[in-house]
């Protein structure tokens, strides 16, 4: 633990994004213990009020008691993040290696998948599959599960640029000759020495699904009964809250949204230290 | 520059515009809804038509929209017209054409958003090569690294609400939304609402401005740390040339590189930033446009919009990749070796 602060103090990018990352992560569940979770849907408290000493953080037109919303709606923005964030890696790191490792016609044909694909906004391509759903009741899995359909190539594409880099290494090398299997290889050398790699382009990847998905619910597509971060902001402009003049309900979920993404931003910054020494050096 | 990558960028390009266009045409068929049908049995529980004749008017509007073909056959008309730029005419708004649609929307976006880009892109590279160059004062880099992360990963939307929020609602500075006075007509040849256009437009492109200008002022920091350890610097040093050559001659040019790429894929970001953004700003333009579309399911409108916005991009990474090696010449040598 000390070598962990001792080392946090030399790269303060990663304290940062992780303790914001903690502290939104104990708002969220501890703060389920002081608020009724309920509250956080319609017609549960009295509407438009602003802040007060009963609802600290006002209340929206519908009655939601919008401290509760922060805390519900936090998690549950992290959570659509979160199966995005883990598809998107998972799928990612599956192409990435076979690509990077396999080289020859495969990964020709995997980069160019990937390179054409990145070529479309995966904004459209997800407001195209949305609007398929846009007569049925979405949850907040099924946005993941949206989400994730374009958060699989950006690390695919990253993940196979290290893998080539580091399949000619000398160590690689070794363990071929003392006759290690490729599967063998791949789990035992390639991924602990990605490894702070593979968790930066998680954090990456989370943060790509969370814009992607504050983007759809920005527009009114997403899991509409649920208070998320997005849904919040989508009734904000529904309801024109800021000609009704209520503030509180613009500023904070835009407070929340700016810790979530900074925190996640920041996180990979300070791991790309870790992955990349040559960084240390130069910034 | 050699013939074999103009031809592969070709491709390529060919390559992006279709797959958009089959991701288009695929995706609103596996719903199985049918669009002309959803609208007339809304029109006839809402505007009291007769429901008796309504099968024969679903199966008379399928075949004037060509929807009763089997679907091999509209696929290749559909592709067929893409590449025309015909994408039929939009069913909520017939007998306009979508590429019509298109066009009068347009006019709204495409100005805010392209002076925004521009702006943003030489805001952005000079602050970060600012940043960057090791002899600017360390607390430029101390005070606007830490509010250009922020503003560089949160949406454009959430910016756009907060300067709202700040200049047109606390302060009034400037109106709350909406491209012109809701007591103008659009006419594009008077000065007088070019004016009203250009000051309703500060708000937007304030928002791309700080979104992107933040990105590139980042990434250019970056590219100015490398440029500085390579040779040419060194040696431009150690012929004694003035610090202000050696920024702008010797590393501001060569850290541009990459980002002048990134430019080319950054705009689709920006348009569809900016289409989400316009929803905030009572914007009618084309993201507002693409949304009504969605949520009316009108097909061909929505096929439009995303195809065009696609093509818009594809065009621009092409352009991109032909002009880059007029501008580094490192590229077309290795070309002419490989």
């Amino acid at each position: 633990m000390s070598g962990f602060l001792s080392y946090v103090r030399r790269n303060p990018a990663l304290g940062v994004g992780i303790g914001m990352l903690l502290f939104l992560l104990l708002f969220t569940t501890l703060g389920r213990l002081f608020v009724n979770p309920l509250h956080a849907y319609p017609l549960s408290v009295m509407p438009t009020q602003p802040p007060s000493a009963q609802y600290p953080f006002g209340t929206d037109v519908q009655g939601r008691d919008l401290l509760a919303v922060m805390v519900v709606g936090t998690g549950l923005t992290l959570q659509i993040g979160a199966i995005a964030g883990a598809i998107g890696l998972s799928v990612g790191i599956v192409l990435g290696f076979v690509a990077g490792y396999s080289g020859g016609v495969l990964d020709t044909v995997i980069t160019s998948v990937i390179d054409v694909y990145m070529s479309i906004p995966g904004f459209l391509i997800l407001v195209l599959i949305a609007s398929i759903f846009s007569k049925v009741d979405l949850g907040v899995t099924e946005m993941g599960l949206i989400v994730s359909i374009v958060s699989w190539a950006g690390p695919a594409r990253a993940i196979r640029a290290q893998v080539l880099s580091m399949r000619e290494r000398p160590f690689v090398m070794m363990s071929k000759l003392s006759g290690m299997g490729t599967f063998e290889i791949i789990m035992k050398e390639l991924v602990p020495n990605l490894a702070p790699y593979l968790v930066m382009s998680l954090s990456q990847t989370v943060y790509g699904g969370l814009q992607a998905s504050l983007g759809l619910e920005a527009l009114g597509i997403g899991a509409r009964r649920e208070p998320t971060m997005g849904m919040t902001l989508y009734y904000v402009q529904y309801y024109s809250a800021l000609m009704l003049g209520m503030w509180w309900w613009v500023i904070e979920p835009i407070i929340v949204i700016v810790l979530v993404l900074t925190s996640l931003v920041m996180t990979s910054f300070g791991l790309d230290e870790i992955a990349n020494p040559r960084r240390r050096k130069t910034v | 520059m050699k013939a074999s990558y103009v031809v592969r960028r070709v491709i390529f390009l060919f390559m992006v515009i279709w797959t958009a266009a089959s991701l288009n045409f695929i995706l609103p068929h596996l719903t199985g809804r049918d669009p002309i049908r959803e609208q007339l049995e809304q029109q006839i529980a809402s505007q009291g038509r007769p429901a008796k004749d309504a099968a024969a008017m679903i199966a008379t509007y399928n075949r004037l929209f060509g929807l009763d073909k089997p679907l091999w056959e509209q696929y290749l008309v559909y592709i067929k017209n893409v590449f025309r730029l015909d994408f039929g005419f939009s069913m909520m708004e017939y007998p306009r054409t979508v590429m019509e649609i298109i066009i009068a929307r347009g006019k709204i976006t495409l100005p805010f958003v392209a002076v925004g880009i521009v702006i943003a892109f030489i805001v952005g590279i000079l602050l970060g090569a600012l940043m960057g160059w090791s002899r600017s004062p360390a607390w430029i880099s101390a005070i606007a690294i830490p509010p250009l992360m922020a503003a560089s990963s949160i949406p454009q939307f959430v910016i756009a609400l907060l300067l709202i929020f700040f200049f047109a609602f606390k302060i009034r500075l400037f109106p709350l939304g909406y491209p012109y006075p809701l007591d103008m007509t659009e006419n594009w040849g008077d000065p007088q609402f070019l004016l009203q256009y250009a000051y309703h437009a500060v708000l937007p492109i304030m928002t791309i401005v700080i979104v992107e200008a933040s990105g590139w002022a980042l990434g250019m920091r970056a590219m100015m740390v490398t440029v500085e350890g390579e040779d040419y610097t060194v040696f431009a040093e150690a012929k004694g040339l003035k610090p202000s050559r050696i920024f702008l001659r010797y590393m501001l040019r060569n850290a541009l590189l990459p980002s002048l790429t990134g430019l080319a894929l950054r705009i689709g970001f920006v348009i569809t930033g900016a289409a989400v953004a316009e929803a905030y700003f009572n914007y009618n333009g084309l993201g507002a446009r693409l949304g009504a579309a969605i949520a009316s399911f009108d097909y061909f409108v929505i096929y439009g919009i995303a195809t065009i916005i696609v093509i818009c991009i594809a065009s621009a990474t092409f352009i991109m990749d032909m002009i880059y090696p007029l501008l580094d010449p490192r590229i077309s040598y290795r070309a002419q070796k490989g």
